[in-house]
């Protein structure tokens, strides 16, 4: 369980976390997503006390990170997989977060041997160790003790789509047993596959936040068609939301693509009575989480995206 | 930090969802006797560390060559061996206090280590005791080779042996080179980089007391007030063998307190509030 209440981070005039509330629940992996720069590694930093935070407070396991006796074997904590001595080996890495933990010696070569680091591997020096290196010892820093909460800042960074698919499983495996995920990433794809709850956050605010599937709700029909303005119509008397999703390369005759607020079966009702042909009706499956997390972010983003729905 | 008995407070058990064997005893506090122990290993577990603690051996056997080599026979001594040894001793220690502290930050392990103990002070605390812990024993290997070098010098020198240091002077000069290491932790602690703080260092114990003795010799004023105000000057003197008197303890209590223990406040308290990167 982790609950973050109203926090806010400022440098100065520049707002870096503003006012930011959620709840990471037990049992599940909360996806934090938004694009670089939105305030999530602040507030990851923030919940672990490594930045005090000018307004608002963060609980851990009911308790303020400080308070807990022994972090180490209650929360796994993976920031930045570089932030390691350069001259340290890996398994050194782990010895000494396992002796501080009082953990026993055997628990480095379990977790090694669970990260698939090899002896050879774990006896060099983190500066000749690959990003994905890092990041799997990072990982396995973090499981070191055994802990119900796991926070992770974009662990994906660096692994391969092996890594990648290992570490969703791990995740997946570590929530199913009770434990609290918090995991972050600018990656949407990442996200919408692990999450079951998501905070979408840009520019320091939190600009969504739910359970996948009440955000994946939103525009999750994707329909074509060559009478996009009598569907469109008949989609209006009917009280439902839609965007014109085409684009200019995919359509080069007079079809046109709409994301429905609705449906499979309700569009394809709807567009019958209005005797309108469709020529493709699906889920907006990737697309959806996708269009939200540009929409959302679309005035907060770095990078503006020009004639989407033109 | 007594909380460790006591209910656990609520949302410590994970509720209903959790399948997860709960853990026998609820986790306790770290107890710093441990915290000590890792910044310890801290400071040697690498290259670097594992040489500049080597090079206090190694330090301490070339300068007793080079006394046997090229010193006056007069300064055969017990104390001319041990003292000579001090003197690298006084440079590598304190970069031994600096590097343990601004690793943290330069190396950006700090990082880990403020997350598994969320204490910085406490971190801090066992960093400096460990530090302590390296000068004792760096005593010890200062008195015992300057024993064997004060053996084998007079042996070849055909000059009876002389034993002119006690127990006492060990624990002057284990207190010399614990307050020049508690200096560069200090620095350590305040600038939190590792070159940074290394050359304040030097500039402390080398460029610092030049100055200073040349304005002594030229201002009169200053020649009195300078066991006031000049913390490597009553630092020496204890190192440097005999026992100081009471005004001298008290210059040295004096610079200590102005020195030391007032920046070291300061800097901790920067510390307790900074944000780790």
């Amino acid at each position: 369980m982790i609950s973050v209440e109203a926090v806010t981070k400022r440098y100065g005039t520049f707002t870096a976390v503003d006012d930011v509330t959620f709840t990471a629940t037990p049992g599940r992996i909360t996806g934090f997503l938004g694009p670089n720069g939105a305030g999530k590694s602040t507030t990851m930093r923030v919940i672990v006390g490594l930045t005090p935070p000018t307004a608002g407070t963060a609980h851990v396991l009911g308790r303020r990170f400080a308070d807990l006796p022994n972090p180490g074997l209650e929360v796994g904590v993976l920031l930045d997989a570089s932030a390691q001595h350069a001259g340290r080996t890996g398994r050194e890495v782990l010895t000494l977060a396992a002796m501080t933990m009082g953990l026993p010696r055997r628990r480095v070569d379990e977790m090694l041997d669970r990260v698939s680091l090899t002896d050879t591997e774990a006896s060099r020096r983190l500066r000749d160790y690959s990003l994905g290196m890092r990041q799997r010892l990072g990982i396995a820093h973090a499981l070191l003790g055994d802990p119900e909460v796991l926070i992770l800042d974009e662990p994906a960074n660096g692994l391969d789509p092996a890594g990648i698919r290992w570490m969703r499983d791990l995740l997946r495996g570590y929530a199913d047993r009770g434990a609290t995920v918090l995991l972050s990433s600018h990656l949407l794809h990442e996200i919408e596959v692990v999450a079951d709850d998501l905070v979408v956050i840009g520019n320091g605010r939190i600009v969504a936040n739910g359970t996948k599937t009440e955000l994946l709700a939103t525009a999750n029909v994707q329909v074509r068609t060559r009478r996009p303005d009598r569907l469109a119509d008949a989609l209006t008397a009917a009280g439902i939301a839609y965007t014109d999703a085409s684009s200019s390369a995919r359509e080069p005759d007079d079809c046109r693509t709409l994301h429905v607020d609705a449906d499979a079966e309700l569009v394809g009702r709807i567009a019958h009575r209005a005797d309108v042909a469709l020529i493709e009706l699906r889920d907006a499956d990737g697309a959806g989480l996708e269009e939200m997390f540009l929409e959302l972010t679309a005035d907060t983003q770095r990078d503006t995206r020009q004639g989407a729905f033109a | 930090m007594t909380t460790t008995t006591g209910p656990a407070p609520a949302g410590v058990t994970t509720p209903t969802v959790d399948q997860r064997p709960v853990r026998a005893t609820p986790p306790r506090h770290i107890p710093l006797a441990r915290i000590i122990t890792v910044e310890l290993r801290k400071s040697f577990d690498t290259r670097s560390g594992l040489w500049l603690l080597g090079s206090i051996g190694i330090a301490a056997v070339l300068t007793t060559g080079a006394v046997m080599a090229w010193a006056p026979k007069t300064e055969f001594t017990y104390g001319g061996f041990t003292l000579a040894i001090g003197f690298p001793m006084s440079v590598i220690l304190p970069v031994i206090a600096v590097l343990s502290v601004t690793a943290e930050w330069s190396q950006r392990s700090g990082l880990a280590t403020f997350t598994l103990v969320p204490h910085r002070s406490r971190v801090l605390l066992a960093k400096a005791m460990g530090a302590v812990v390296v000068a004792a024993g760096a005593t010890l290997v200062a008195f015992a080779v300057g024993a064997i070098g004060n053996l084998v010098g007079a042996a070849i020198a055909g000059i009876p042996t002389v034993w002119d240091l006690n127990p006492a002077d060990a624990g002057y000069f284990a207190l010399g080179n614990i307050l020049l290491l508690l200096v560069g932790f200090t620095l350590g602690v305040l600038i939190r980089n590792s070159p940074g703080a290394i050359v304040a260092y030097m500039v402390y114990a080398f460029v610092i007391p030049g100055l200073l003795a040349f304005l002594a010799f030229n201002q009169a004023w200053f020649r009195d007030a300078r066991p006031w105000v000049d913390p490597k000057y009553n630092q020496d003197l204890l190192l440097h063998g005999g026992g100081l008197t009471g005004e001298q303890w008290t210059h040295l209590a004096v610079t200590s307190l102005v020195w030391i223990v007032a920046p070291l406040i300061v800097a901790v308290v920067n510390v307790r509030r900074a944000e780790v990167k």
